[in-house]
């Protein structure tokens, strides 16, 4: 069988890419296992915002990462040139390579790729220079500023600090970018690059990133932490924005084992990703076909998924509308779906990434997060949505998904080693 | 106006680049080439702002760039500085 893209790798043979580390920056927890915890414990990393006075703004939560010293990672030369987003990102992908027992002689420099997605750049860091700007004169705008608000920025920075010089790449998808960051790192290794490291990593919330985001619409303005977020919710009132996500090491299988990998989390076995018709067009959105293509691609029936992580928007009719194209290919209530993404609010480019890890951690940990809204679910929605405890059951594989503002839709299967 | 030391280099591009960890620059930088320091094009242009602020003069771009190491740099900054006071 052919994959999706129609590319085999250098060998001729569809080879399988798998996730062999995980670096994860998150709102409720800084590295693998301490966010892994506080899924399972259900620990929010959603609270008022404290980076700024947010007193006079519309809506006052944020999913912020407080404990996060970038200095104690980076070196000083990085600071300067670097937006918080872009230090999340680099510490990330230091924690994934090392997860992976990835060395810049581990391969070839040419061998190894990077292929993120980002999808608010550099707001802090453009804030502050923007400033500077009005109030001291264009003199007094970093150089570094050329480049500190770029998409592709992170994943010039990743390349650099590690020597990857293989074929790499930045794409723009909103929240659904991430996952097409991992279904083109999977067809940079079909191409023939053994190593990429891909995922996602945003933030923006410092004054004018956060208005730019409640600009968009779908911030909900709820103040009480645990009920403002709620996906599938029949109280749901928009999402909370949240900073970080996460950046994963996808290798050739082969290559991999070759190299004596000391973990294989599972392999990336599908992903698929449509555009929504305009709107008015009268045809319905695109969600379903990524979830049937990324399936399809995986060579699954939707009966041999047994966890879905959904997009989970919180905005009632974007709800509504994943519940029934999540109803349309499994069957109403047929597969157990959550979207621990309550606990962070939505990642951006750095949602998907984080799912992913989330779903191999269930994979691996034979547990399902559970979605932490605890608030009743509309019997219309006909979803069998993981609530209140983790859920003990075997994982062996995943479908998550993901929504992007504008008709962005992205589906990804893993599936356990 | 005062002129520039390489004591002023030092100080200038960890202030406005910082400063790479493995790289010792204490000690006598005169002559040491940029790159060496851990500072590349980029960086000198960053302190540009801060020398204009600190010497009175403005340094182009692209002679800037030129500069490979302390000395010529301070020879280039110390160079506009007594052209300005001549001027």
């Amino acid at each position: 069988m052919t994959s999706k893209d129609g590319l085999n790798d250098v060998n001729g043979r569809n080879a399988r890419t798998v996730i062999t580390g995980i670096g994860i920056t998150a709102p409720n927890g800084l590295g693998t296992e301490a966010f892994w915890k506080a899924v399972l414990a259900g620990h929010t990393g959603i609270a008022p915002v404290t980076r700024f006075d947010a007193s006079r703004y519309a809506a006052s939560l944020a999913g912020q990462i407080d404990d996060f010293d970038a200095a104690e990672h980076l070196g000083s030369r990085l600071l300067p040139q670097t937006d918080p987003s872009t230090r999340l990102a680099l510490v990330a992908a230091d924690w994934a390579l090392t997860d992976a027992g990835v060395s810049p002689d581990t391969l070839p420099d040419y061998d190894m790729g990077v292929v993120t997605s980002n999808a608010l750049g550099g707001f802090d860091f453009t804030h502050r220079e923007f400033d500077k700007l009005w109030s001291k004169g264009p003199d007094f705008v970093s150089v570094y500023e050329s480049f500190a608000w770029f998409y592709a920025v992170n994943t010039g920075q990743i390349s650099i600090r590690h020597k990857l010089r293989g074929p790499s790449a930045a794409l723009v998808g909103e929240q659904a970018g991430g996952l097409d960051a991992l279904g083109h790192a999977r067809r940079t290794i079909r191409r023939g690059t053994p190593l990429v490291v891909a995922g996602g990593v945003d933030s923006a919330l410092d004054p004018w990133g956060y208005v730019s985001q409640l600009a968009g619409g779908r911030v909900t303005t709820a103040t009480d932490p645990a009920r403002a977020y709620l996906p599938f919710s029949a109280d749901a009132s928009g999402y909370v924005p949240g900073e970080g996500g996460a950046i994963l090491v996808t290798e050739d299988e082969a290559s991999a084992r070759e190299r004596g990998v000391q973990q294989i989390y599972g392999e990336l076995a599908g992903y698929a990703a449509t555009f929504d018709p305009a709107p008015g067009s009268g045809r319905p959105p695109a969600l379903r076909r990524a979830a049937e293509a990324a399936l399809a691609d995986a060579g699954l029936a939707p009966g041999d998924i047994d966890v879905v992580f959904a997009d989970g928007a919180g905005v009632p009719e974007l709800d509504a509308a994943e519940a029934e194209a999540i109803s349309a290919v499994f069957g109403a209530g047929a597969v157990p779906v959550t979207a621990p993404k309550a606990l962070t609010g939505r990642l951006y480019s750095g949602g998907g990434p984080l799912d992913v890890a989330t779903a191999l951690l269930s994979i691996r940990d034979g547990v399902i997060p559970p979605t932490p809204t605890g608030a009743p679910v509309p019997e219309a929605y006909g979803l069998d949505l993981v609530q209140g405890a983790p859920r003990d059951r075997r994982v062996r594989t995943a479908l998550v998904l993901a929504r992007g503002r504008h008709g962005f839709n992205s589906a990804v299967v893993v599936r356990g080693a | 106006m005062a002129h520039m030391t390489v004591d002023d280099v030092r100080r200038i591009l960890v202030e406005c680049a910082g400063v790479d960890d493995s790289i010792d620059i204490n000690g006598d930088i005169s002559d040491r080439p940029f790159d060496e320091l851990g500072y590349d094009s980029l960086a000198l242009m960053e302190s540009a702002a801060q020398i204009k602020q600190e010497f009175g003069v403005v340094v182009p771009d692209d002679e800037l760039v030129e500069a490979e190491t302390p000395r010529a740099l301070i020879d280039l900054v110390n160079g506009l500085v007594t052209e300005a006071a001549a001027a």
